[in-house]
């Protein structure tokens, strides 16, 4: 569904790249999180993914992105956005100042589509009931909480089903169990044949969810594999984006000798369990 | 100096009530993270401590003054408040000026404005971007230098909305020993926050509220045993608390080291 080759890419100026020499594939219906430091490249490679990167931001840019089959150079915006949606990290950026309610906002985009009538109340209604602001619906876009924003720009794009979803850092300002439900929900449209890209902090719940995880430092893609090797790596440690507490801990009981098993360690609550049970004594009311 | 919060009502000019009689104290010193779901009223709260929001009934008091009887200038010399959003309060081109700004408009001058001013920019990890202007800096270099600028103002009460949203674990590490610092100087910080992995490593005293009003109000071990009232605020616990609690070692585990007490404990015993 994505191919990126070679890409780097140097902001108007910036003295060095973000992304350096970046190349990747992302399989239709995968769910992909992106993880790095602050800085790494992560919002610059969410632009690149859905065409930001070179028709909204002017700088250099060498190699090729593929979206959907169609190169991100030679083809319009327009046409781009109808393929690949962009949850931008600040949700304030994507409120279009336009429209008075919050429904109204998440018609918006549709309407720009040209959706048929019909077919947009019942859109609206479930992007609104998946981000969980049906309950808002008559407020101000302005007049809502900072994670309350954060869903509605989401709503707005989700409304649209694009094919490629690319989300930064959608759940920042979202309260835990909000961040947990929207990875849930990410993950269903993705079960759904959603192709999902997501810059992600939250360890936790991408551990839980996503299918792969790539990590970034410096912009280059410093690791990319199945969520457990990738987020118990000691690399992630070197390049300033941390560990789950329970790969954490589990390191630690390692090393001061509590454990001598060799196995990867646990990046989710149950891998967890499941690494430090077989040390403990047999409880008799466990 | 002490914030006192009685019987807190606040209603936006839309109509929606915010906060429904909200009543708490906390003293000199005290580190308190204030958690809840969206919209539940962390922001509005915090923001009526330094008076840019005025109750819409009962009183907040910060030491002897009441704040609907003192401007936000007066309120800026007892109390620093760092933005969600650090746009919101960035304004000059150099980012040692950003820094210098507000505490220029307490009155500062000279050394002491100096010595202030590189202090807060020391421990933001900022030092050699004094000369930069912020808006060549990433949003979450921003965050810092938002939060360096009302470091420098040396108030005794610092309240800082959501300062670990989006940050990375080099930032957090940084800001953690920053908090450590201003323990030490007796400095009162009140945080919202979502972390609360974060939250119960560094804090003493935790808040939830839920729908305007106070539904927790306590020690880490306390709160976060409530796993009920908890999920209410879309919490959960933190999770060295929850694989404690799934290896039945203990229900009040919060950090690395009583995690790793609990499990020698455990071992020795057998």
């Amino acid at each position: 569904m994505i191919r990126v080759e070679g890409l780097t890419y140097t902001y108007p100026f910036a003295g060095q790249p973000a992304l350096r020499d970046v190349s990747l594939t992302v399989a239709a219906g995968e769910f992909v999180a992106i993880v790095g430091a602050n800085d790494s490249g992560k919002s610059t490679l969410c632009y690149a993914l859905t065409g930001y990167i070179p028709h909204h931001f002017h700088g250099a840019m060498l190699g090729s992105v593929q979206i959907a089959g169609m190169d991100s150079r030679s083809t319009p915006l327009a046409e781009l956005v109808t393929v690949a949606g962009l949850v931008f990290q600040n949700p304030v950026n994507q409120i279009s100042g336009a429209r008075f309610t919050v429904y109204e906002e998440v018609a918006f985009g549709l309407e720009n589509l040209g959706a048929p009538r019909a077919e947009m109340a019942a859109r609206i209604d479930e992007a609104l009931a998946l981000v969980g602001l049906e309950g808002v619906a008559d407020r101000s876009p302005y007049a809502l909480s900072g994670g309350q924003q954060q869903r509605l720009a989401l709503a707005s794009i989700l409304t649209m089903a694009p094919q490629v979803l690319v989300l930064d850092e959608p759940t920042a300002q979202l309260d835990p169990l909000g961040s947990r439900d929207l990875f849930a929900a990410i993950h269903r449209l993705s079960r759904r044949g959603a192709t999902i890209i997501m810059a992600e902090h939250k360890l936790e719940w991408i551990a839980r969810f996503a299918d792969r995880v790539i990590a970034l430092a410096g912009g280059q893609v410093v690791l990319d594999g199945a969520p457990r090797e990738v987020l118990a790596s000691p690399l992630l440690e070197q390049h300033a984006i941390g560990r789950t507490r329970f790969t954490q801990v589990a390191a630690r009981a390692r090393a001061l000798g509590l454990t001598s098993s060799d196995a990867l360690l646990p990046v989710t609550l149950e891998e967890a369990v499941d690494f430090f049970r077989p040390i403990l004594p047999k409880a008799i009311n466990a | 100096m002490n914030i006192a919060v009685s019987d807190l009502h606040f209603t936006f000019a839309s109509g929606v009530a915010a906060l429904c009689g909200v009543t708490l104290r906390i003293d000199s010193g005290e580190r308190v993270a204030i958690m809840g779901r969206n919209g539940s009223g962390k922001s509005t709260l915090v923001r009526h401590f330094n008076g840019l929001l005025r109750p819409t009934r009962g009183v907040v008091t910060i030491g002897d003054w009441a704040t609907h009887e003192h401007s936000v200038a007066q309120l800026a010399r007892r109390v620093g408040y760092v933005f969600q959003n650090p746009d919101e309060q960035i304004c000059k081109r150099r980012v040692w000026d950003e820094v210098a700004f507000g505490a220029i408009n307490l009155g500062f001058r000279g050394a002491r404005l100096h010595k202030q001013v590189d202090w807060a920019l020391a421990r933001l990890g900022l030092g050699s971007y004094a000369g930069v202007n912020p808006y060549d800096l990433s949003p979450s270099w921003r965050r810092r230098v938002a939060i360096a600028s009302v470091l420098a103002m040396d108030t005794e009460i610092l309240v800082l909305d959501e300062p670990t949203t989006g940050q990375d674990a080099r930032f957090l590490a940084q800001f953690g020993g920053l908090l450590d610092e201003l323990r030490v100087l007796g400095k009162s910080v009140i945080v919202v926050s979502h972390d609360i992995d974060f939250v119960a490593e560094h804090f003493a005293r935790v808040i939830v509220l839920d729908e305007g009003r106070i539904l927790l109000d306590g020690a880490p071990e306390q709160i976060f045993r409530a796993s009920e009232a908890l999920e209410m605020a879309a919490l959960q616990p933190p999770q060295l608390t929850r694989l404690a609690q799934a290896l039945s070692l203990s229900h009040c585990v919060h950090t690395e080291e009583e995690f790793l007490r609990a499990l020698q404990t455990r071992l020795a015993g057998a």
